[in-house]
């Protein structure tokens, strides 16, 4: 126990005196949320968007100038036959039309309720959930004020049809994404840095030929290595729900759990690429331009796994990172408990004890 | 004389990296408390055999004995038994001084208060403890090669093996570095040194001259010289290398 207190302190002392490993541990994940947590909520502005507008009333006219008015939206064009809609958008200038049913004014006065609507270019998902969100919250607030001065209450049922990307997969995604990015570059990098490193100090070597087990120095080199990715995890969780209000509805726990499984698939990764390589250049270089790219665009994170060809959706699916989104989401944003992911958390289990595997047996390997 | 113990037995040390045959047919014995010097050119498979001796690599065929234990068997008992310095000194840059020593009495199993004496009886000897708190990668080479062998002997093992101990380091402080090693063999720690500087074999008690994998002279420094009718040990080895090269043509 004496043996492995020391060497987890020796472990924390290099960390801590290395302001690399500092800036990766700390700055990359509080970078990277910020930045994608702020390009996905960005602010929208002078947004292009088309209308169709088949009523032609005092009502229609007023809302299309209300929602011009608001800053936010620019008319690009009107449009007079329905086949214009979808050219518009690709064009890519109009990001969304607004589509007034027949008799929009009459229909509002007369029977209470009037159609309206809007169509947005989902193929960026965030972008096109933020402006329908705009529009609709500009209608309800004209309602609002007519409301005021009528006895029985207006309505306007507004329909949100997202083009292109119909369930809008890719919303909330940047959290689980990035938290599979960061832990899953913290793990496999950072571990698998430090065992070169020992390797090029030439310490490995004198660690080998000491009393201490071959398991004992791995144990003691990842260990630290869990804690902080743990830290990171629950930094990145922080974030997604004080800072972007994501929501949490299922278990913290389990939650947490969930991460700790992710953390150990990768660093038993690192571990392998470590038997692998002689260098810490070596290490980081795989580690980044092999695990990093994979991550982000074949974890579903940016782009939807469902729309990929056939091909690329076979190898997202022999690639862990999948597995973690799903069931981070899950946890996050269905609240589903054990029953619903252990499918999943038992294929990242698989992953890990198949890392390890392979690294003991490198590392016979390496012996004889 | 009395005839010491033999702490190493090599019998029949045979390693093959694929066809290439790096160690062929080693057999020989270290004596209890000599200094052995293990000399070769470069690639001649001296790190190699040492590396097998030291359990860090098995052999292809071969029967060892260190310190009384079996390579194959009794690794872990060989492992308390034998100190280790390699030729990159081995010691973790960005920790100082005192915090190297304490990681590897550590592992070492040693308790802490004989790493605290130990540590401030080493600091002491190599006039260390103003800098014991300096950084590793802030000290002079000569400096880190002290004191990597230091540690390596700190636990007093039976056997300290030295890898090409005094590479890249001035004369001078190779000189004071083999006064270090003569003052472990007089505590009793034998001593297995691999180098390529043959003034260095002068030092040791007795040598094994390595050339392409096979063991070609083995005794006391003085025997050999006569033996080859050398002036120097250089002259000796220069000799051996020719005799094979005029085999090989």
């Amino acid at each position: 126990m004496n043996r492995f207190r020391g060497f987890v302190i020796k472990e924390f002392f290099h960390i801590w005196r290395d302001p690399r490993t500092l800036l990766i541990l700390v700055g990359i994940p509080v970078a990277q949320i910020m930045i994608f947590g702020f390009v996905i909520s960005n602010d929208i502005k002078d947004l292009h968007i088309a209308v169709y507008d088949q009523s032609q009333d005092e009502v229609s006219r007023e809302i299309t100038n209300k929602i011009i008015s608001s800053g936010y939206f620019i008319l690009d064009q009107s449009i007079d036959h329905p086949s214009q809609i979808e050219e518009s958008f690709k064009k890519g200038i109009v990001r969304e039309v607004i589509v007034f049913g027949q008799d929009f004014g009459e229909n509002l006065e007369r029977l209470g309720v009037a159609d309206l609507q809007i169509i947005a270019d989902a193929s960026d998902a965030n972008t096109a959930n933020l402006i329908t969100n705009y529009t609709q919250a500009i209608i309800n607030d004209y309602l609002k004020k007519l409301n005021a001065t009528h006895q029985i209450p207006l309505k306007i049922e507004t329909q949100v049809r997202m083009l292109f990307n119909e369930e809008m997969k890719g919303v909330y995604m940047f959290v689980p994404g990035t938290m599979a990015l960061i832990l899953m570059l913290i793990s496999t990098m950072m571990t698998s840095i430090s065992i070169a490193r020992e390797k090029e100090f030439g310490t490995m070597e004198v660690l080998l030929v000491s009393p201490l087990k071959p398991v004992q120095i791995i144990i003691g080199k990842v260990a630290p290595y869990v804690a902080l990715a743990f830290l990171d995890a629950v930094l990145i969780l922080l974030m997604g729900v004080y800072v972007f209000k994501m929501p949490v509805l299922g278990s913290s726990t389990l939650l947490l759990l969930t991460a700790l499984l992710y953390i150990l698939m990768a660093l038993s990764l690192g571990i392998l690429i470590s038997t692998i390589v002689k260098t810490q250049q070596v290490a980081m270089f795989i580690s980044l331009i092999g695990l990093l790219l994979p991550t982000m665009l074949l974890s579903g994170f940016i782009f939807p796994i469902e729309n990929m060809p056939l091909i690329l959706q076979w190898v997202a699916n022999i690639l862990p990172f999948k597995y973690f989104i799903i069931m981070i989401k899950d946890i996050m944003l269905k609240g589903v408990g054990v029953a619903y992911i252990w499918k999943e958390g038992l294929v990242l289990l698989g992953f890990t004890l198949l890392f390890i595997a392979l690294s003991v047996k490198k590392f016979k390997l390496r012996l004889e | 004389m009395i005839q010491k113990q033999n702490i190493i037995i090599v019998k029949n040390l045979v390693k093959k990296f694929g066809i290439f045959v790096a160690n062929d047919h080693l057999n020989f014995e270290v004596r209890e408390g000599e200094i052995f010097g293990f000399l070769g050119a470069n690639g001649a498979g001296k790190t190699t055999a040492m590396r097998i001796i030291c359990g860090l690599s098995l052999p292809t065929s071969g029967e060892i004995k260190v310190a009384g234990f079996d390579i194959y068997k009794e690794r872990e008992k060989i492992k308390r038994n034998i100190g280790y310095m390699s030729q990159k000194f081995s010691l973790y840059p960005n920790l100082t001084i005192r915090e190297n020593i304490n990681f590897f009495g550590g592992i070492y199993g040693l308790s802490r208060t004989e790493i605290k004496t130990r540590t401030t009886n080493l600091l002491e000897k190599l006039q260390f403890t103003h800098a014991a708190n300096k950084l590793i990668r802030e000290i002079p080479l000569g400096w880190m090669q002290k004191l990597a062998f230091s540690i390596a002997i700190l636990h007093k093992p039976k056997i300290a093996f030295l890898d090409e101990p005094t590479g890249g380091v001035d004369p001078i402080t190779r000189r004071q570095f083999w006064e270090m090693i003569y003052e472990a063999a007089e505590q009793g720690i034998t001593i297995f040194v691999t180098t390529h500087y043959m003034d260095e074999a002068e030092y040791c008690d007795r040598v094994s001259i390595m050339v392409d994998g096979r063991i070609e002279a083995l005794d006391s420094p003085a025997k050999l010289k006569e033996k080859y009718a050398a002036e120097s040990m250089n002259d000796v080895f220069l000799k051996l290398a020719r005799i094979q090269l005029h085999e090989s043509v």
